[in-house]
């Protein structure tokens, strides 16, 4: 497809576990965490794809093996048309122009100890493009662009508070004027009356600057908001991707069925009506057979425990990795309108 | 606020923290009653005041920094602030009990699971042999099968039948916060243990001790939702079997909606609004209130902005005149610049402190 700004295809990412002398002499098998277990998936144009999923399904993995911040196993990562695994670093740093990262803590990801107008400019400065005030111009540009006070420049980041720190960072992917941004749980460390002034400050950077957005998050109700398309990840696989409002109100995987009903509303006559799952995120190291969900879906059958259900076009656009996945909409509690 | 229907009450509480850059007052003039076997919901944003409130009802705030200027905190009618530690430690983990956000700190890492709940029962039970010494499977420690077979082989000890009876209930709370395998887990140690096993066996040990208040900083906002939900399940469970009353702390609207049957706005240290949960979620009264729920993500992208509220959240060592909100407030006017407003009532068990809610 043309319109694609970025495409995964078939990334694979596992990390090894740490191989000792004692687990040669037994004979242990060299074990691997299946972070991301082939996952293809494209971001077009101009568009917000939403990444959910629950902490160690692999969100975070995948959104830095598309900058390419981690090398994949296998598999091949599309920029522009270009296969980014092809090209080296010295090539790499070249495209990083183009596709930045804003991270969930602004005081891990900002330098205590270098200014504010100093962080927003370091990208221009590491690739030496433009001559100190145009440099100047450019800071000022977008940081008047983020909302922050031109006054705070030579300030540093602990006298900001974390909803200004976070449009440090915004600000800081910002000036090298990129077109696919990955935002990793840009809001989940900010307070709640902060976090929709973020929201709606990422929203009118995209209409302004045209820009691609991968939205990593834990919270359905922020993608909702935020994007246009969710995909949603389990244990290292995607499970199930569309356009939000199809995915949210007729979700087509059991997982996405629990996550849904799992999201608190601030409205006490919504009250949750949750099906227990039982047992806990499966282990990455040792990944469940057949279905990765199936040892918590109320809906399991034989087969899920031996045939790893593909992912595959259920209705136009919505894709979903379930044996049963036409049935499930039948059943009671399959989300909420 | 009279009468045996309040487990808890909290007047004119006000605590200050010395710091390196001056005073802060993170309470400031507090009142607030807690009704048995009511879940009350106390909400906020970071530094608002609300986890020093959890911590001065079990009197763990660390003094100094904290001081406690002044209030009073009666529980069952016994003002816990004037109790010496020997009587307040009586207390602790019989009839108040604390769970928080970060069930791995609050475990201790050397005793395994069955043994800091056996802690809990002896506690409760006041008795004083608190753990074990540390021992590498000791065979009365041990749950299940291997357990049963080696009890036999003991001589009846003095104390044996208790142990025995403990063990049934420590098995019995850890099933009943849906753990499948309790044996397992009883012998397990923290760090064995997901965050959502791990506060689960918090909310077991809370089982155990059956506390008549049980404090819930945060349970759950280090856990994924799914496992959200069947956390916040199990504290509606807690009440409604032992009949403790919660005080829920969280930064979350939506979870308050979730558990709570009243719920507390707090903002810059202050108690804005008081209401039954119903009741405020549909007519908030503070604007706070009201902004803070607007600006929950709701709608889908192409339904157009959310409401944020602007500015940020004021720095206690200088808060704002007046009323503490006047200027992220979209309805100040002069009087709330200079003065500050007071909870009044305004409908069966709904205060606010706003002056566009006082009558003339």
């Amino acid at each position: 497809m043309t319109d694609d700004i970025i495409e995964a295809r078939d990334v694979v990412k596992h990390f090894p576990i740490r191989y000792e002398l004692a687990d040669r002499v037994l004979r242990k098998e060299r074990q691997r965490v299946h972070a991301v277990d082939s996952v293809s998936l494209s971001v077009k144009v101009r568009e917000t794809l939403g990444l959910v999923g629950e902490s160690g399904s692999g969100k975070t993995t995948l959104g830095k093996v598309m900058l390419m911040l981690d090398r994949p196993t296998s598999g091949q990562i599309i920029f522009k048309g270009e296969d980014l695994t092809t090209v080296n670093d010295e090539g790499l740093r070249a495209k990083r122009k183009k596709m930045q990262i804003v991270f969930q803590n602004p005081n891990a990801s900002l330098d205590p100890r270098q200014r504010i107008g100093d962080i927003i400019a370091e990208p221009l400065t590491v690739f030496r493009e433009h001559g100190r005030s145009e440099i100047h111009e450019i800071v000022a540009r977008i940081s008047e662009a983020v909302g922050l006070p031109l006054d705070g420049m030579m300030r540093f980041p602990h006298e900001f508070s974390g909803g200004q720190r976070q449009r440090v960072a915004i600000a800081r992917a910002l000036v090298m004027n990129p077109e696919f941004i990955v935002l990793d749980e840009p809001t989940s460390a900010l307070d709640s009356s902060i976090q929709a002034q973020i929201l709606n400050l990422l929203r009118r950077l995209q209409d302004e600057f045209s820009l691609s957005y991968l939205f990593i998050t834990h919270n359905v109700n922020v993608v909702k908001y935020m994007a246009d398309r969710v995909a949603v990840m389990y244990c290292g696989k995607l499970v199930e991707i569309g356009e939000t409002k199809e995915v949210l109100e007729h979700p087509m995987h059991p997982y996405t069925i629990t996550l849904i009903s799992s999201i608190p509303l601030p409205d006490p006559e919504e009250k949750l009506e949750t099906k227990d799952l039982t047992g806990e995120i499966p282990s990455s190291v040792n990944p469940p057979t057949g279905c990765r969900f199936h040892p918590r879906c109320p809906y399991a059958q034989e087969i899920c425990k031996t045939t790893e259900p593909p992912l595959r076009e259920v209705s136009r656009g919505h894709w979903s990795a379930c044996h049963f996945a036409e049935s499930l909409g039948d059943l009671p509690g399959s989300g909420r309108s | 606020m009279n009468g045996s229907d309040w487990l808890l009450n909290i007047s004119d509480l006000t605590v200050e923290y010395k710091t390196g850059r001056g005073k802060i007052t993170a309470l400031s003039h507090l009142s607030l009653g807690v009704r048995r076997g009511e879940i009350l919901a106390v909400v906020g944003e970071s530094g608002c005041g609300k986890s020093t409130l959890g911590l001065s009802i079990i009197n763990l705030l660390q003094k100094p920094p904290a001081s406690i200027a002044s209030g009073e905190i009666l529980f069952n009618g016994t003002d816990i602030l004037k109790l010496n530690e020997g009587r307040m430690a009586a207390l602790r983990g019989t009839e108040i009990s604390m769970i928080f956000q970060d069930p791995m700190s609050s475990l201790d890492p050397v005793y395994t699971v069955g043994q800091q709940l056996r802690e809990a029962i002896n506690t409760k039970e006041g008795r004083d042999d608190k753990k074990k010494p540390y021992v590498v499977s000791s065979p009365d420690l041990e749950y299940g099968a291997k357990a049963r077979a080696s009890r036999l082989m003991l001589p009846q000890l003095p104390g044996a039948r208790r142990e025995r009876r403990h063990g049934e209930d420590i098995i019995e709370a850890l099933r009943a916060v849906n753990i499948s395998d309790p044996e397992k887990v009883a012998n397990k140690y923290p760090h064995e243990l997901s965050g959502g096993i791990a506060q689960r066996v918090m909310i077991a040990q809370a089982l155990v001790e059956r506390p008549s208040l049980l404090i819930a900083d945060e349970p759950t906002s280090a856990l994924d939702v799914t496992i959200q939900a069947q956390v916040l399940k199990l504290i509606k469970k807690l009440r409604d079997e032992i009949g403790s009353s919660v005080i829920f702390i969280t930064h979350d609207l939506a979870v308050a909606a979730q558990v709570a049957d009243r719920v507390a706005v707090m903002y810059a240290a202050q108690l804005v609004e008081l209401s039954g949960a119903g009741e405020l979620f549909k007519r908030p009264l503070h604007p706070y209130s009201e902004a803070l729920i607007l600006s929950f993500p709701r709608r889908y992208k192409d339904q157009g902005r959310l409401d944020a509220i602007s500015g940020d959240v004021p720095d206690l060592r200088a808060p704002p005149s007046g009323c503490r909100f006047h200027p992220r407030c979209k309805y100040a006017f002069d009087r709330c610049t200079a003065e500050m407003p007071h909870l009044v009532d305004v409908g069966s068990d709904h205060q606010v402190a706003c002056f566009l809610r006082e009558k003339p």
